[in-house]
């Protein structure tokens, strides 16, 4: 058993060319951190790219953040930034990394499984919707746009305002065939509701689950909505994520814990990919799965039906 | 006051003075080179005759190289082939595991518990049916002290049980390209790539930073210049933070320091715009024996490692292209405010599509800030075709070239990583003069060995280790080759005023040899015995290095 203090600590990978918004996005994770200690490593240099009104004292490496959050620049050296992250106390509760413009976010991503207590949560991979099918045709970036999109869990479609209806459309249609396994999140200023990324705190989710719970509102990323569910059977947790994967609308994420023949195990999906491991404690045979949805409301009916078909 | 040198022959490098037997020095300078009576015209004079039963030929220049190889004798060495340390002890190669593991265990039995053993220049490549090194070979040396060794190629280190049991890393769960498992889940024990060394190198005693501060490494590359022939090197590839720089320059500017190193700035941790303003700061510290001002820039990797940039069709053996290690708009920027401030660059490039690519930077930076003389080189450049060498030409690149790879690598470039055609046509010495590209040729020491002769053999001969010729039209001759390793590159560091060759104002400067390089034959130009050197007009004897 694997108690809340040893729980390893997520890395969610932020990826993307050079301008497609990375910065923008980890400043409004900041901004919604809500008491959560985010540690940021970036790739830049010189005057660290965080807004100024978050910051609360700076070095030359290391910026500290209102709300226990800091920021620092690892330079070519990520895994020893990752090493030295592991090793503060307080732990952070989640550590995003925002990778050089020509790194393969599934590099990264592999390279967290060389430091101990660390574990990926999430790939996510920015694109500026107005300019990303011209570097994709570039003789020297196209490789490294199309690479960098087919390791994303998420592709974060940003600036589809400065578009207009048509080319919106074509844009999507296209980061569907470049990045098939990913979902794709249309959006703006790089604003993506931040339960998609943001964990609650170390360790399984916590807070009550009530399944009546619900919350939608509208977001840049278009209608955005987290529901609760309770599953009370015994399930095959495979085929539920495969379930739902294949039939929510709009289903970027699901976290929570389902009762198995085999034993209680940790239910996550992140975009496309599902994660199952057994549960760090004890759950009973009581099931309970939040699923968030971005772009259509969670259809209940649906998810029902789904777990239904996993029993 | 003026010294006579007596000579049995002297190369100038000077075309309207071919030949010489004598040279004469005043203040570290030379007066002229030629005969005796020519000389004495000078005024009074000492004539020394220590060097009259030598051949003199200029100082050579390595102009890619790193100063870390001195460093690297401080850990034992592993390499396959025979290798002269900086005392000019000569380490037999270690041709199998069990060589490496026997001599790793003599090193063990002399130091202190609880050290780390360190060794590097490992190559397994070569060993029969290319077996890889796994911990338990290492296991057998130590099971209780970490034991780390780096690979020839710098990209690989190769540890035991105790290292990956210390850094964390003996364990299941690892899912990574870099780290190569056995069937139990657990690391083999070799480490591919900075991520997967970082957590270990360290622990084995080669933290990467601790080198550029090596004070006694410093000195070590010194001796192993003296016995090479070598009066000016380049360390390519240095942070130059104020703690190496200080050190450096109170090195180098010791009376007897026999080495005028040239020292460029990685781009590395720094905005491009802090890069070259370091640059401009840099040069000003400049001295005669240490210079500083030049910036270093790697466009991709390793063609052996597959992380090199080719074009269409790629590598032979389908491996996925390489990776850019800089954006492209990133280099666009720095040859922009390069050529705006007058600082140069030099860009390592291996495959040919990021060759393309700084051609086409250039290409654009010349046409905002036009720029005669920029002097811009390319190094490594070891896959460029000849429509690039008729480029490069057009934009004023000089070249580096790494003839060296044909021998220690060319059979596996023909068999795997870019078949027989491009292999024949690496490194194309012949193209490149054709083409009237200014060209060096480099060692990259310690990747492998400093020797100018020995890399000048390499361009005459182009022979793999196994004896097949690749590209006999890319053979150069024996008189362009002692040109390249010379006044070719000192052009590439804008020194050919400076040093080069042996003429009135030069600096003193000399390679001090007992055979003469021009009339051995040129399969044998590697064996040619380097006595010493001169150095700003002092005598540095191999024996007393
Ligand atoms: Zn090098």
């Amino acid at each position: 058993m694997v108690s809340q203090h040893e729980a390893p600590i997520p890395v969610t990978v932020v990826g993307g060319y050079l301008g497609a918004g990375k910065t923008t996005l980890v400043n409004n994770l900041l901004r919604a951190a809500a008491g959560r200690r985010l540690a940021v490593l970036v790739n830049e240099f010189g005057a660290l790219p965080i807004d100024a009104d978050l910051i609360e004292a700076q070095d030359d490496r290391m910026i500290a953040i209102t709300g226990g959050c800091i920021c620092c620049s690892y330079g070519s050296d990520l895994v020893a930034a990752l090493i030295d992250m592991g090793r503060r106390t307080p732990k952070p509760d989640q550590i995003l990394v925002e990778t050089s413009g020509v790194a393969l976010p599934g590099g990264v991503a592999s390279a967290l499984s060389i430091v101990a207590g660390l574990r990926l949560d999430a790939v996510l991979v920015l694109a500026d919707a107005e300019t990303v099918r011209e570097r994709a045709e570039d003789r020297y970036t196209a490789d490294t746009i199309t690479r960098q999109l087919a390791d994303a869990d998420i592709v974060v479609l940003n600036k589809t305002d400065l578009l207009s209806n048509e080319a919106r459309a074509e844009r999507l249609a296209w980061m569907q065939t470049v990045a098939p396994q990913a979902r794709i999140l249309p959006t703006s200023q790089a604003r993506v509701p931040a339960d998609v990324l943001l964990l609650d705190g170390p360790g399984p989710v916590r807070g009550t689950v009530a399944a009546t719970h619900a919350h939608h509102h509208v977001h840049d990323a278009g209608l955005h909505a987290s529901e609760a569910f309770a599953i009370v059977d015994t399930v095959d947790a495979d085929r539920l994520a495969r379930e739902l994967i294949d039939r929510v609308a709009g289903l970027v994420r699901a976290k929570g814990f389902v009762a198995t023949r085999a034993g209680p195990v940790a239910l996550q999906i992140v975009g496309r990919r599902p994660v199952i491991e057994p549960a760090p404690e004890t759950i009973g045979t009581k099931g309970r799965l939040v699923v968030i949805c971005v772009g259509s409301p969670v259809d209940r009916a649906t998810v029902e039906a789904a777990i239904a078909a996993a029993r | 006051m003026t010294t006579i040198f007596r000579a049995k022959r002297i190369i100038t490098m000077n075309p309207s003075r071919p030949e010489a037997t004598h040279v004469a020095v005043r203040d570290g300078r030379i007066l002229g080179a030629g005969a005796l009576p020519e000389l004495e015209g000078w005024g009074p004079y000492d004539l020394d005759e220590r060097l009259a039963d030598k051949v003199l030929t200029p100082g050579f220049v390595e102009g890619h190289s790193h100063a870390s190889e001195g460093a690297m004798w401080r850990f034992t060495y592993c390499g396959f082939l025979d290798r002269m340390d900086p005392g000019g002890k000569v380490w037999p190669g270690a041709c199998s595991i069990d060589a490496v593991v026997e001599r790793l265990k003599e090193a063990d039995a002399k130091l202190e518990a609880g050290k780390p053993l360190s060794g590097w220049g490992l190559d397994p490549i070569y060993y029969e049916n290319s077996r890889r090194m796994t911990r338990a070979d290492l296991d057998r040396v130590s099971t209780t002290r970490p034991i780390g060794i780096i690979h020839a190629s710098g990209h690989i280190l190769q540890v035991n049980s105790k290292a990956l049991e210390m850094a964390g890393m003996l364990r299941t769960g690892i899912n990574h390209p870099g780290v190569p498992l056995d069937a139990e889940g657990l690391p083999l024990g070799e480490l591919k790539g900075p991520d997967a060394m970082t957590p270990v190198s360290p622990l084995v005693g080669l933290d990467r930073g601790l080198l550029a501060t090596d004070e006694w490494g410093l000195r070590q590359f010194a001796r192993l210049c003296v016995r090479t022939g070598v009066t000016t090197a380049t360390d390519l590839a240095n942070l130059l933070e104020d703690e190496a720089v200080d050190m450096m320059l109170r090195v180098s500017g010791e009376e007897t320091f026999p080495l005028r190193l040239v020292s460029l700035r990685v781009f590395r941790n720094t905005t491009v715009a802090g890069l070259i303003d370091h640059a401009v700061r840099l040069k000003k510290r400049s001295t005669d024996r240490l210079r500083l001002g030049i910036v270093k820039i790697v466009a991709d990797g390793s063609i052996q490692g597959f992380s090199a940039r080719l074009k269409w069709p790629g590598y032979y053996n389908g491996a996925p292209n390489g990776l850019w290690y800089v954006p492209p708009e990133h280099l666009r920027e720095a040859f922009r405010l390069a050529l705006d401030a007058g600082v140069q660059i030099h860009t390592h490039t291996n495959g040919d599509e990021a060759t393309e690519l700084v051609l086409d930077c250039i290409e654009d930076a010349l046409r905002k800030y036009p720029t005669p003389d920029h002097r811009f080189t390319l190094q490594h450049c070891q896959l460029a075709d000849a429509a690039q060498y008729r480029r490069m030409r057009k934009l004023g690149m000089c070249v580096n070239l790494f003839p060296n790879h044909h021998y220690h690598w060319g059979d596996q470039h023909y068999a795997l990583t870019v078949g027989p055609e491009r292999a024949e046509r690496m490194n194309p010495c012949a193209t490149a003069l054709a083409n009237g590209v200014p060209m060096a040729i480099h060692s990259d020491a310690p990747v492998t060995p400093l020797g100018p002769l020995f890399t000048a053999w390499c361009a005459v001969n182009r022979r793999t280790q196994s004896g097949r010729v690749l590209g006999e039209a890319e053979k150069i001759s024996v008189a362009d080759a002692l040109r390249t390793i010379t006044l070719g590159a000192a052009y590439t560091l804008k020194l050919d005023g400076e040093i080069g060759s042996i003429e009135t104002g030069k600096r003193a400067d000399f390679a001090v040899l007992e055979d003469d390089p021009t009339t051995i034959a040129p399969e044998n130009l590697k064996d040619v015995r380097v006595w010493g050197t001169v150095h700003g007009g002092k005598v540095y004897p191999a024996a007393e290095a």
